[in-house]
């Protein structure tokens, strides 16, 4: 996390200002997490729908837990060899005074530590795309906690913990270009080529059943990702949160318009798929660079990574991996091109003096993007490869073929998402399942 | 008693209907039904990937009706129906042996 520089050479003190508005930050990226599950659950067929928006709110309930126990000491503690944190006094959040600041800013550390919990919740969350219609929910939960502690936490601590060696490198990652979106981008093909793909997958047709309800979603990841950008300054004295807030809005109108421009010369047509596709691909790929580019740079940053990304998800038909909801195609792709991007139009005048190429900078930054990004791609694919490997040779991780081919809503949270027999058709199911007293269990016709 | 039975274009059905009861006829059944026959189905993209959607919203509409006036009302249904574009559907007969009005018990042509 790219740090407020306080200006005076005082100790800081607290701001309630900056303490309320990243409270409000923090409320925001909580918001990501549903919304990336309507994001989601419109995409796939009717029988997964609730699977799908069930991946994403566990994760709000054990990345929390987990948070509170080790996970915020590992992410930001002490560092230990440059690849883990820890802080004994933040295991289980216990020996934290309440006026006690994040070091370097005029934030209580439990602002901190909430504000970079929705990261920790969301990031999982997004992993799951690729994984439609087919993984057992308890495996799932598990794979959860095991990667959240064995790939996020110390990943996190790499890119934004002090002493973390891609933070000591001088990568640049404003608010998760690698932690996040490189990072669930790779751990999402790592697990994928584990499990394999969907009963059907290029055979049977998989359109998805809500449009509305993705756009809903891409609305609500859009409003919330203005909490998670601008938030990561942590405060407001210097005006580059303001920046990166311009450009989170600049880079996803771009990608909207970039992602609808190549489909419409490449498949005919605006689809609305596309235009929520597209704001998601912008908003992955200024997240990292937003704080260090000019609105036009972040311009130039929407349209490419909108035009790449709709490329991108076109790749898993050709290659034969089934990234279901394109986890891979939009954050993996959109996060490599913002992060690299940064090597090119970093300007020198925001975050930090850094200039990129087309600044006069020359490529000393790309390197170290580069460096950046591969690291934690390259990790983050094994690491999460060889743990579904560990749940798929053990418990297993994937459910029947016959409950997925029937619908993985009703194998595994015994629910439909929607009542389809309607007004006065509704007539024998009606019947059939009346509500008399709390029965044993009952018969419906689904 | 015949059935006469219509497959046609979704938005025909007012103009259906209206023509049936200024006929005379007092009833008909009305279901949302899909297919395709000469006239096939579109394509749909979602993220580049190209889906062709073979079945084509259709309704089926059924009618009773008295023998003697089962050509007739073939007629009148074909001109409410018909666009002249492809797709327009089709329209068939059956003969019906019995026909009962649950209410009154009636039977045959009385039920209709």
């Amino acid at each position: 996390m790219a740090q407020a520089i306080t200006l005076a050479a005082d100790a800081p003190t607290l701001s309630a200002a900056n303490t309320g508005f990243m409270l409000i930050c923090s409320a925001l990226v909580m918001l990501m997490t549903p919304g990336l599950a309507f994001f989601y659950g419109g995409m796939v067929r009717v029988k997964s729908t609730l699977n799908m928006l069930m991946m994403s709110f566990i994760s709000l309930g054990i990345v929390t837990i987990l948070w509170v126990l080790y996970g915020f000491s590992v992410a930001f503690g002490d560092d230990k060899g440059s690849l883990v944190g820890w802080n004994s006094d933040w295991v289980g959040l216990s020996n934290i005074g309440l006026t006690e600041l994040w070091d370097g800013t005029t934030i209580p550390l439990f602002v901190f530590a909430s504000f970079q919990l929705m990261f920790a919740i969301l990031t999982p969350a997004l992993i799951s795309g690729a994984l439609a219609d087919r993984v057992k929910f308890s495996a799932w939960a598990l794979f959860i906690a095991l990667w959240v502690t064995v790939v996020y936490f110390p990943v996190a601590h790499w890119v934004w913990g002090s002493g973390g060696w891609a933070f000591d490198l001088g990568v640049i990652d404003f608010a998760g270009g690698t932690a996040v979106h490189i990072n669930a981008g790779a751990a999402a093909l790592g697990v994928i080529l584990v499990i394999g793909k969907r009963i059907g997958f290029k055979k049977d047709p998989m359109r998805p059943h809500s449009l509305p309800l993705v756009m809903l979603g891409a609305g609500l990841l859009w409003f919330g990702w203005f909490g998670f950008n601008a938030g990561s300054w942590l405060g407001n004295d210097d005006g580059v949160g303001a920046l990166m807030f311009v450009n989170t809005q600049v880079a996803t109108g771009a990608a909207v318009v970039g992602w609808l421009a190549y489909e419409k010369i490449r498949h005919g047509a605006f689809t609305t798929l596309g235009a929520a596709s597209g704001a998601v691909s912008g908003l992955v790929a200024i997240t990292p660079a937003g704080g260090a580019v000019s609105p036009l740079g972040a311009i130039a940053i929407g349209i490419i990574a909108g035009v790449l990304c709709a490329m991108a998800v076109g790749l898993k038909y050709k290659l034969g991996y089934d990234d279901s909801l394109d986890v891979v195609g939009v954050h993996l792709v959109g996060g490599i091109i913002g992060s690299l991007l940064i090597g090119f139009f970093a300007t020198g005048k925001g975050q930090s003096d850094v200039a990129g190429l087309f600044y006069g900078g020359g490529l000393d930054q790309f390197w170290k993007q580069c460096a950046g990004v591969f690291g934690v791609l390259a990790y983050s694919l094994i690491a999460s490869a060889v743990l579904a490997l560990l749940i798929h040779k053990t418990l297993g991780m994937r459910v029947s073929e016959d409950e997925e081919v029937a619908g993985i809503d009703q194998a595994e949270h015994a629910e439909t998402a929607y009542d389809f027999s309607g007004a006065g058709g509704g007539a024998a199911r009606t019947a059939a399942s009346s509500p008399v007293a709390p029965a044993e269990s009952k018969k419906v016709d689904a | 008693m015949k059935l006469i039975t219509a497959v046609v274009k979704p938005h025909r059905l007012d103009e259906i209907k209206e023509a049936l009861q200024a006929f005379g006829v007092h009833g008909l059944t009305v279901t949302e039904a899909s297919g395709y026959g000469r006239q096939r189905g579109h394509t749909e993209v979602y993220r580049g990937a190209e889906y062709t959607v073979d079945l084509v919203p259709k309704v089926r509409i059924e009618v009773l009706v008295e023998d003697d006036d089962a050509e007739q009302l073939v007629d009148v249904v074909v001109k409410a129906a018909r666009t002249g574009k492809i797709g327009d559907g089709k329209v068939w007969t059956i003969p019906v042996e019995t026909a009962v009005r649950v209410r009154t018990g009636e039977r045959g042509p009385d039920a209709l």
